[in-house]
């Protein structure tokens, strides 16, 4: 298991057990975690999953995917150099304790 | 009357988001959610795509874990059906017999499977794709299948043909008009996605009615007649001809039905405790930009059930609101993702720009002379910028698209109401 701390644009904390393999998006929708959308299914087609990766994680990501830096332009709140589209992000061994911030906005 | 329990029929993606919304609004009172399929609820979007294609657990595609239902005290009766409605005694008839009582009751009853109405459409054999489990059942015998013929050439049929096709299959598929998602696509849209289909070595059987499924000496499904006196041979037949709503509870608790469970703007019934929504209810056509429609419509899609959801659950707890949520639509095959923004039904002028070279499409739907929707083929800038259009009722003129370098990103950002946003 991988642990993830979602941090809502409140402040306020929920940290999830995430399945290995799991996306961080997919991960927050099980678990009922408000602030991440993900109306496509992890897609990529909706930009609804948006965070902002906290720095310290940035480099263990993946880069991003043509159709994610794509997708990135769209997002309801706005982009920053640390925006990722969480259903790109998946849980493994390395990311344990990864922190990521949801947006205000999704939608 | 303070409202103290609301029963759910149907636990796919409409049912379990109007439970998890109502939560979130702070509703308090008793929460059951009554599921015909035995389980917890899943996204069904990847039955045709990634899980078909891979070797994924069926517990990946659950939209909420166990613990969910259990905090926020969401009652899931799964494996079970609602027989009858009582709108008098206000209570839902379980098919074991038990009683829900209700003050609000939905209806997301979703849809099922058009039957092939031809000799053999009744075959066994046949596969077809909807549940879970049709899809665990397909996903084990495309690993010992050839040739496989699809029936219906709309975005069922062709995921599937591209799953099967990225799989190693041989695959065929048969569209009855003359080519393929003619009933939801622009020409434009449809001759490139039929394009990309051949390259990758589906063959498409355009303007192929089905007269029989043909069988062999023993009785094993051994292919498919067409209309035309042609026979197409294949180990495996799958059907994908449209789905039909699932209506039949409603009409016996006396409730309209036209293509579905007929609500109004604001998703209630004529019987103002009885909402309905997703692919089973029939709504009026809003002027989602483009020109109204006439008459009601119905969409079978994520983004319909959610929407509908929200709105349903506005519509219990608070001021009535009307659905007026911007439709879109989209699917995965080979490497196209196909997006689909507004609504591009009855459109009286389109404009297509391809690029050949990157594979991206854009199609402009009017209606009226004003945008209806966008058909991208992976061009997400351009549909999402059609999202925004539509929902602030920003329109460019034929004109406007006709014209040298034009973009709709750049027409969004002059025109927006809400810079920044």
């Amino acid at each position: 298991m991988v642990k993830v701390i979602y941090t809502a644009d409140d402040g306020s904390r929920t940290e999830v057990e995430a399945k290995a393999g799991d996306s961080l998006m997919q991960t927050a929708i099980v678990n009922g975690v408000d602030g991440i959308v993900g109306e496509c299914g992890g897609s990529a087609m909706c930009a609804t999953c948006h965070v902002y990766v906290d720095p310290a994680w940035l480099d263990r990501l993946p880069p991003r995917s043509e159709v994610e830096e794509e997708m990135l332009e769209s997002t309801a709140s706005e982009r920053r150099d640390n925006s990722r589209l969480s259903c790109q992000i998946v849980a493994a061994p390395d990311l344990d304790g990864i922190v990521v911030v949801m947006p205000p906005d999704q939608i | 009357m303070p409202l103290n329990d609301i029963v759910i029929v149907g636990a796919g993606q409409a049912g379990l988001q109007v439970a998890a919304s109502l939560r979130q609004a702070g509703f308090e009172g008793r929460i059951r959610l009554v599921g015909d399929e035995a389980g917890l609820p899943y996204q069904r979007p990847p039955l045709s795509k990634a899980f078909l294609k891979g070797d994924g657990d069926p517990g990946s595609l659950s939209l909420r874990n166990a613990e969910f239902f259990d905090k926020q005290r969401i009652e899931l009766l799964d494996g079970e059906t609602v027989a009858a409605i009582d709108r008098t005694a206000r209570k839902a008839i379980l098919g074991s017999g038990k009683a829900l009582d209700y003050d609000r009751l939905v209806l997301a009853t979703g849809a099922r499977n058009r039957a092939l109405p031809v000799p053999g459409g009744d075959h066994p054999d046949l596969a077809e794709l909807r549940s879970l489990d049709h899809a665990v059942a397909l996903r084990a015998r495309l690993d010992g299948t050839k040739r496989i013929a699809i029936i219906g050439g709309g975005y069922i049929g062709l995921e599937i043909a591209a799953t099967a096709r990225d799989k190693g299959l041989e695959v065929v598929v048969c569209e009855a008009l003359d080519r393929v998602m003619p009933r939801t696509a622009s020409p434009a849209l449809s001759a490139h996605v039929e394009e990309v289909h051949l390259a990758h070595g589906v063959e498409l059987q355009l303007g192929a009615g089905i007269a029989a499924i043909a069988t062999d000496g023993s009785g094993a499904i051994a292919g498919v007649e067409t209309g035309d006196g042609g026979r197409i041979d294949a180990d495996l037949v799958l059907v994908g001809i449209g789905i039909l709503p699932n209506v039949e509870l409603a009409a016996a608790a006396g409730l309209d039905t036209d293509n579905g469970i007929v609500v109004d703007a604001f998703l209630r019934t004529a019987d103002p405790t009885i909402f309905a929504l997703g692919d089973c209810a029939a709504f009026p056509a809003t002027d989602f930009g483009g020109g109204a429609l006439p008459g009601r419509i119905r969409l079978e899609s994520v983004q319909n059930a959610v929407d509908q959801a929200k709105c349903v659950v506005q519509n219990i707890l608070g001021a009535p609101q009307r659905y007026d949520a911007v439709p879109w639509f989209w699917s995965d095959q080979f490497d196209m993702k196909i997006q689909i923004a507004g609504l591009t039904a009855g459109a009286d002028r389109s404009i297509a720009r391809l690029d050949a070279e990157k594979g991206r499409l854009t199609v402009y739907a009017f209606r009226q002379g004003r945008l209806a929707g966008v058909e991208t083929v992976s061009n997400p800038g351009d549909h999402m910028a059609c999202r925004r259009l539509i929902a602030e009722r920003l329109s460019p003129s034929p004109d406007d698209v006709e014209a040298e370098g034009f973009s709709l990103k750049a027409f969004l950002l002059q025109h927006r109401s809400r810079p920044g946003a």
